[in-house]
């Protein structure tokens, strides 16, 4: 223990050397993003060379790290929150963190992709699919609307996922969409058909590639994540038809804090991700649709954004809607 | 710390550190309370009673078939002749450096439906392994270590005279274990199976991927959906609620069954039960423990590592890592049985309510999932004492107090064993306070607080979300790695981060078990709560 002493006071002295070093650094440009180092640590690498602006990442959960900065208030060390939906976007917004981005960054997508008040703008879109068995469906069979879902032959066949952000707002746009009664009338008709509840979008394309289902909601591009692992990964997507509110375009996105210690260099880089190379990178790396006209070619394999034309919908709205939607959920029995 | 009434500065130590572990319980209060009255709506939901419904059904099931793992393989491997009892004592103990996460995930991947067996053997694969039974099951084979260790040092130091005087009395081997034996193990089993509880109680992981609708799924998707915090708050007020319960019981159950120690004990191992025929089934059971609580999930990240698509990582990258987690988890080893010694000594040498309730505060802290904790001080630090936030320091302070049952369990055991007539006569004899520390009651403390400070070193290895929202930026560790990588399907390149955690954590165990071997007392039961 008499020789232990010295060597538990030095760790000490260590650690609280490494606390020191460790705080906040105000000379970096500072994002918080919800979305995976996997998927856009090269894209900030890239932004690093191209501006000359030194960027450090903290990567969470876009959830997490929207209460994170809810909690953070004003004291937030963080310039820019990128984050994987828009909803995570309209928590911060909605805490009064968020300032107004210039009209000019904010032109560069359509009005559906960005924040009605101006304070946030989506960077890259996803298109709702049905995901489904190339093993033991054909796509002819899987139908073009979600509504054809309820039919007793899809009966135990079909995976959704209701915690999942984007799930929720596909059922926020069908209310606006089509009303409350339908679209209540719809979930019932889905828990009618004793669906398998999921806690993501990756654990439902799991669950059909298992065969635990055959179908299931979810956004377009992890079945692209998956076959990067296992090629054969025996899962594809079927869009839906033009103006399904299972079509639905969801957007990733990015907006600045009104505490943001850089806001000039902020602003660059949500530029940047407007810009040619961000958006070219959204559709060759994360197989999105760019959202900025004409400054990138769309993955190989999709069809046109143009063309999916999900229910017409300000993406902004959704975010109003979710508490009633959670609720509609709970009484449906298809709780979050 | 020379009387039996506890010094000023040890009761004061005492208090900081329990005041320090309550911020997350002053944090939701303060949010639960911020929320009013529509946030406390949540609580009358019939959605909230079925919730609580099932989180119950899992802090019962889990402790139960974790206790009787562990309390049967600490049994076989310290008191009977089986095979390779050495071996297993260490095997068995082994699936507390894997984290729970990456165990349900290699369940799916192997028994699943349409998983490895089902790919290789054919059939449907296992589809009880979601809901109940799979999270039971993965829970229960996480955390049983916790009730083995602290059995099997309880065993171990067991003075045979009792079971011996019983079997002289007449009573067979059976009746003896049933009536001296298990009462006499019962603070040990206690201690680990809370351990077990609280585990179950602030788990996502597995509650998460084997699909078990259980309170700790609904506070984060609490968080995920509404971001609302104060509905969360109050679903997690209900849990510290649902952990006071069990903490409660368990000191009721305490109560029933006390047995003290001889005078004088008999300072000597107990003898071997022969086991007879029954030698190779009993091997047979703690190697299928083995192989599925750390063969399975080992042989499913194997499969992985080798499987295609796999980019690995370069070794400068990995060392990174792996420094990093090494170095917080030492410094939470270190920082959590510091802060625990002062609580552990006034509980010692103060059998009171008082010291009692401090201890308590403590545990409620660790039932909390990691996301409320990190959140908690999220909202300190950024209010007193910015300089600190998203420093290691904090980090490491973050794990202190998630952590400091772990530790406690430790201290508290040994500080008991320290009578305070030798700290007196060292003193008397005209050592200082300084010396009598180092010669007398250090040695005599030493094993405990090394056991406290290894199980806070592997949890802390394991750790996830308070390490993701409060490590400085960029400082990525072994367990980040597994998740960034899990978190787009890259289960090839999870799998190197997460085999080597088991291969650093692995060496710790052993420690710990070659301790408990040689110091006859390494994990020690934590004191009776009168």
């Amino acid at each position: 223990m008499k020789r232990l002493l010295p060597i538990l006071l030095s760790l000490l002295a260590i650690g609280g050397g490494l606390a020191a070093c460790g705080g906040d650094d105000g000379d970096k440009l500072t994002v918080y993003s919800g979305r995976n180092e996997k998927l856009i640590g090269d894209l900030v690498e890239s932004f690093k060379k191209d501006t000359g602006v030194d960027v450090e990442v903290r990567y969470g959960d876009s959830a997490e790290l929207a209460a994170t900065i809810a909690e953070e208030g004003d004291a937030s060390p963080a310039d820019v929150f990128f984050s994987q939906d828009a909803g995570a976007l309209g928590a911060v917004e909605q805490a009064g963190l968020l300032k107004a981005l210039p009209q000019a960054t904010l032109d560069k997508v359509d009005a559906r992709w960005r924040d009605p008040k101006g304070q946030w703008v989506g960077t890259s879109g996803r298109s709702r699919v049905i995901a489904y068995s190339t093993e033991r469906v054909q796509e002819g069979d899987v139908p073009d609307s979600v509504f054809d879902l309820t039919d007793p032959r899809y009966k135990g066949r079909i995976g959704l996922a209701p915690p999942n952000a984007s799930f929720q707002a596909f059922v926020s746009a069908m209310r606006i969409d089509v009303g409350d009664a339908k679209t209540e009338e719809w979930l019932r008709g889905i828990k009618a058909n004793a669906p398998k509840l999921l806690e993501n979008n990756i654990q439902t394309e799991e669950a059909i590639a298992r065969g635990e289902i055959d179908l299931g909601l979810v956004n377009h591009y992890y079945v692209y994540e998956l076959r990067a692992e296992r090629p054969d990964f025996p899962v594809a997507n079927h869009f839906l038809k033009a103006g399904d509110p299972g079509a639905l375009v969801n957007v990733a996105g990015a907006g600045i804090l009104k505490s943001a210690d850089r806001p000039r260099e902020a602003q660059r880089f949500v530029d940047y991700l407007l810009a040619v190379q961000g958006q070219q990178y959204f559709a060759d790396k994360t197989f999105e649709y760019p959202l900025v006209d004409g400054e990138a070619e769309r993955p190989d394999g999709l069809p046109p954004i143009e063309d999916l034309q999900g229910p017409d919908i300000a993406l902004g709205e959704l975010g109003g809607k979710l508490k009633s939607t959670l609720e509609m959920l709970d009484r449906v029995g298809l709780s979050a | 710390m020379r009387s039996r009434s506890a010094p000023a500065p040890l009761a004061v130590s005492a208090v900081a550190v329990a005041a320090l572990a309550a911020l997350p319980l002053a944090y939701l209060l303060i949010r639960g309370i911020g929320g009013g009255a529509d946030a406390w709506e949540i609580v009358t939901r019939g959605r909230t009673a079925a919730l609580v419904g099932r989180t119950v059904a899992l802090v019962a099931g889990a402790p139960a078939l974790a206790t009787a793992i562990g309390v049967g393989l600490a049994w076989l491997v310290v008191r009977t002749d089986m095979p390779g009892r050495r071996l297993f004592g260490v095997l068995a103990a082994l699936p507390l450096v894997i984290p729970s996460y990456v165990l349900a995930l290699a369940f799916i991947a192997a028994i699943g439906p349409g998983g490895l067996t089902g790919e290789l053997w054919g059939g449907p694969g296992a589809a009880w392994i979601f809901g109940y039974r799979g999270a039971t099951l993965a829970l229960a084979l996480a955390t049983y270590p916790y009730v083995f260790l602290l059995t099997a040092a309880a065993l171990r130091r067991m003075d045979p005279s009792l079971e011996e005087a019983a079997r002289s009395l007449g009573r067979s081997r059976a009746a003896a274990f049933r009536q001296v034996t298990l009462p006499a193990l019962r603070p040990a089993i206690g201690a680990g199976a809370v351990l077990v509880a609280l585990y179950a109680l602030s788990d996502f992981g597995v509650v998460s991927l084997l699909r078990y609708d259980a309170l700790t799924r609904a506070i984060y998707n609490q968080y995920r959906s509404l971001f609302d915090r104060e509905p969360a708050a109050v679903l997690g007020l209900v849990l510290v609620v649902l952990t006071t319960a069990v903490l409660v019981l368990e000191a009721r159950s305490r109560e029933r069954g006390r047995l003290r120690r001889s005078g004088a004990a008999a300072d000597r191992p107990a003898e071997l039960v022969p086991l007879g025929r029954w030698r190779w089934p009993a091997v047979a059971a703690c190697a299928a423990v083995v192989a599925v609580a750390l063969v399975l999930p080992v042989a499913v990240l194997e499969w992985w590592a080798l499987s295609a698509g796999a980019e690995l990582p370069s070794e400068g990258e990995v060392a990174g890592w792996a420094g990093n987690s090494l170095l917080v988890s030492l410094l939470a080893a270190l920082a959590a049985t510091a802060a625990a010694l002062p609580l552990a000594a006034l509980a010692a040498r103060r059998r009171t309510a008082f010291a009692r309730s401090l201890e308590r505060v403590t545990y409620a802290a660790n039932a909390l999932p990691g996301i409320v904790i990190a959140l908690s001080l999220v909202f300190f630090a950024t209010r007193v004492a910015e300089p600190l936030y998203q420093t290691l320091a904090l980090l490491v302070f973050a794990y202190v107090v998630r952590f400091l049952p772990q530790a406690l369990a430790g201290a508290s055991g040994a500080l008991l064993r320290v009578d305070p007539k030798l700290e007196q006569a060292s003193r008397g004899l005209g050592a200082g306070p300084w010396r009598t520390f180092a010669r007398v009651t250090a040695p005599l403390v030493a094993p405990g607080l090394l056991a406290g400070a290894t199980l806070v070193f592997l949890s802390t290895m394991k750790e996830l979300p308070a390490t993701l929202l409060l490590r400085p930026i960029g400082f990525d560790t072994l367990a980040t790695e597994v998740w960034t990588a899990t978190g787009v399907s890259a289960y090839s390149e999870a799998a190197a981060p997460a085999l080597l955690l088991i291969v650093l954590s692995a060496p710790v165990v052993w420690l710990l078990q070659v301790r408990t071997r040689g110091e006859g007392a390494a994990a020690e039961e934590p004191p009776p709560r009168e």
